[in-house]
């Protein structure tokens, strides 16, 4: 198989540990024996730097795996076991923490007010946001952004009619409609080389805090299990009912950077694209599942809560690290060659 | 088969808020006579006239709150 070719990305290297649950996970893929005990994993932190990494270093066996990983390590029930044992109390503290609505509709309705001061991340880059504010943002949400939709197709086989027409027509969107140039992650990737970012998948996890690999654990976390439809489709309804007014922000902060066309098209388009996407998911996707499968609205609910939680812990830490003049990234980027350029409008 | 692409009545959907959603390729006249189009699968056309990316709807038909809710 040819793999190094144009556009086709290798695998990455396994990164660093941060602490034993990830360091037992990472040894056990490159052949070491011994896992992680479930006495071990009760200790951790559920939205701690260890638990996130190991949890991601599992998931991955399901995405593009790691160089010099066998791919038959996807279903190797020991590694399975340490998963689940991972995902348990992730999903207990996102119960407990992130659940306030009980049905979907009241869920979503929230997310349509659109603040007129809001104070956000994507208010801050679009107000005060330099080239390595935004360098950071694109360097920790390309861990998603290079597999965009990507944990969303599993639901596919799981949902039946409007739902399942409305989420296909939706992921065919994302993923460039039959042309490649338009994958949504190709994009993205074309977005992280104007900010002179290495495009390569899975680059920054080493740089990406345990907040921001929590937001793409979700996703893999809902993805994956069957049990987990309705939340998996709560997400993805948050997801495309948030995008679009704060891709609005995010083009502006990248034109006034002068950042460069790819980057200022990648949120330009899902402006107009999610904008396109809420309807169909909210009408067509969250309706229909609900039409289908009623028992779900609570699940659907918790979907859209977990979502929000997990993104406003990421943007409190990168506020917190940027208002204090720091770096958000658990080991600062190299400077970039234009870090002096002015901004160009 | 009644299925072959333009054979069918293009469906447009009209909630009574939110943008018209037209089933795609779509090109629109403006009023000055440019045109503008879209491939997309579905469009979404702005009937509040708020939007910045008009013809097509940026969601700025949304409801904004009174300024300094805490939020």
């Amino acid at each position: 198989m040819e793999r190094v070719a144009k556009g086709l990305p290798r695998e990455p290297e396994l990164p660093p540990s941060r602490g034993p649950l990830s360091a037992s996970v990472a040894g056990y893929l490159r052949h070491a024996r011994r896992l992680p005990d479930h006495a071990a994993i009760g200790d951790a932190a559920p939205f701690g730097d260890d638990l996130q990494l190991a949890l991601h270093l599992c998931y991955e066996l399901h995405y593009r795996g790691f160089a010099g990983v066998d791919a038959d390590r996807e279903w190797d029930p020991e590694l399975l076991r340490v998963r689940a044992a991972l995902e348990r109390p992730f999903l207990a503290a996102l119960r407990t923490g992130a659940s306030r609505h009980e049905h979907a509709d009241d869920a979503l309705d929230e997310l349509l007010v659109e603040p007129v001061d809001g104070h956000g991340i994507t208010h801050f880059l679009q107000d005060e946001g330099e080239l390595w504010h935004l360098r950071e943002y694109a360097a920790q949400r390309s861990v998603y952004h290079l597999k965009e939709a990507d944990p969303h197709a599993w639901v596919l086989p799981r949902l039946w009619g409007r739902a399942k027409a409305g989420m296909a027509a939706v992921e065919f969107d994302e993923y460039g409609a039959g042309r490649a140039e338009r994958v949504h992650a190709r994009m993205f990737a074309d977005l992280m080389t104007d900010l002179e970012l290495d495009p390569a998948y899975g680059h920054y996890v080493y740089a990406s805090g345990a907040e921001a690999l929590a937001v793409v654990n979700l996703m893999s976390l809902f993805g994956l299990h069957r049990a987990l439809r309705g939340a998996l489709v709560g997400h993805f309804a948050a997801v495309e009912t948030t995008s679009s007014p704060g891709s609005r922000r995010l083009a502006r902060a990248m034109r006034r950077i002068g950042a460069g066309p790819a980057a200022e098209h990648f949120y330009r388009e899902h402006v107009e694209a999610d904008a396109v996407h809420e309807q169909i998911v909210r009408r067509e996707v969250v309706a229909g599942l609900l039409e289908e499968e009623p028992q779900l609205d609570g699940d659907v609910a918790f979907g859209v809560d977990a979502t929000g939680y997990l993104e406003e812990r990421l943007a409190d830490r990168l506020l917190a690290a940027w208002r204090a003049g720091e770096s958000s990234l658990r080991t600062s980027l190299s400077t970039s060659p234009r870090t002096s350029l002015h901004p160009s409008v | 088969m009644s299925t072959v692409p333009g054979e069918r009545p293009r469906r447009i959907t009209a909630p009574r808020e939110g943008p018209l959603l037209v089933e795609g390729p779509v090109e629109v006249v403006l009023e000055d006579g440019t045109t503008v189009s879209s491939e997309r699968f579905c469009v979404a056309l702005c009937t509040c006239r708020r939007s910045r990316a008009y013809p097509w709807c940026d969601t700025s038909h949304r409801q904004h709150p009174e300024r300094g809710r805490p939020d």
